[in-house]
């Protein structure tokens, strides 16, 4: 829903990595994207790339995207089951009363530089 | 070739221009209320509603965040608040930075109580903090009591609920009991007013939570 506005914060965030450590090129972004993030891949990779044109800093920048599993928990049954298949419902015990886990990040994990 | 390692969430500066915000405006003595909706909600004319109800006892003002046009914005200023648009260049929320250089531009020193009119849209205001002293969403009888059940976050991110259009409540099979207790389920803490605001009614008693909050 929102990939350009992340791809706007994220190469802020890198140029201040950037100016912090001296550096005047990235090669490489990897990030970790919650499988409910509401984030879409391949238009971040899209968005990233008409972004990228316009900065220096990331001009050959390649972005890599590594998925992070939802998983959600059930407070009745006390299990853990994936969020995608099931969505709100626990599908051991068929509690409404569940939580999601982990799975909504979209966190900038680590940058390769020359 | 080296590698550095970050693990930094996206969402972390924002969260820190937002606090950073919420001090500023509370050394001003602005409250703002970031009001989140799907379009066509209502937003507007609650807010035109609150404006002429609130406007004798409080100075207030309006930032209208759309992707393109002022039509609100003009909407507003017509009945003697302070209006400004803020357009989000395409984007489909606003973040605590972008809230800040509109609040910057109205001169909001001397306003009490300002509305942020965020972009239309149930996904992606939610997950931005705009740095508001308070989260007000706005779901109107027409979309559905079901809409918990679709976009949970906003409901968890809000501190109240308006159910707007109440006046059209029977041409509709919105199920204001089953509405409230699926709300309540996704966040208990939430105050929730159904109102009508073309009939005015229960305005009074969301007018009463906004100024025990500010
Ligand atoms: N019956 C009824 N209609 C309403 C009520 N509130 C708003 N409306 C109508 O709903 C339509 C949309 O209202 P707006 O206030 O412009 O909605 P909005 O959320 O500001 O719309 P956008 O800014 O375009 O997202 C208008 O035709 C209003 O007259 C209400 O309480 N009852
Ligand atoms: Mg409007
Ligand atoms: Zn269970």
């Amino acid at each position: 829903m929102h990939e350009l506005g992340v791809v706007f914060k994220v190469i802020d965030n890198l140029k201040e990595v950037a100016a912090e450590n001296g550096i005047e090129k990235i090669d490489k972004v990897k990030i970790g994207l919650g499988e409910v993030s509401t984030v879409i891949p391949e238009y971040l990779q899209d968005c990233f790339k008409w972004a990228k044109r316009k900065s220096p800093l990331v001009e050959d920048c390649d972005l890599e995207i590594e998925t992070i599993p939802a998983v959600s928990y059930c407070e009745d049954c006390g299990k853990e089951y994936p969020t995608v298949e099931f969505a709100k419902i626990c599908p051991s015990c068929h509690s409404e009363h569940t939580y999601l886990l982990r799975g909504n990040e979209f966190v900038i994990k680590e940058i390769e530089v020359p | 070739m080296r590698i550095i390692e970050l693990n930094e969430s996206i969402t972390d500066s924002n969260d820190k221009d937002a606090e950073a915000l919420r001090s500023l405006l509370k050394a001003q003595g602005t409250f703002l209320i970031n009001i989140m909706s799907s379009p066509g909600s209502g937003k507007t004319t609650l807010l035109e509603r609150l404006i002429t109800d609130l406007k004798e006892k409080h100075k207030i003002g309006v930032m209208e965040a759309d992707i393109a046009s002022d039509v609100d914005a003009l909407r507003i200023e017509k009945l003697g608040a302070a209006a400004i648009q803020a357009h989000t260049d395409g984007m489909c929320h606003m973040d605590a930075g972008m809230t800040q250089r509109a609040l910057m531009a109205m001169d909001s020193k001397d306003l009490d109580l300002v509305f942020l009119e965020n972009v239309g849209n149930l996904i992606c205001p939610a997950e931005f903090d705009t740095g508001a002293n308070a989260n007000v969403m706005i779901l109107s009888v027409p979309e559905g009591d079901d809409k918990p059940l679709k976009y949970p976050l906003m409901f968890e991110k809000s501190d109240a609920l308006v159910i707007t259009k109440t006046d059209t409540m029977s041409y509709f099979d919105f199920d204001l009991e089953k509405c409230k207790e699926r709300v309540l389920r996704l966040n208990p803490h939430i105050s929730i007013f159904p109102v009508s605001a073309l009939t005015g009614e229960g305005m009074d008693a969301l007018e009463e939570w906004i100024e025990k909050h500010m």
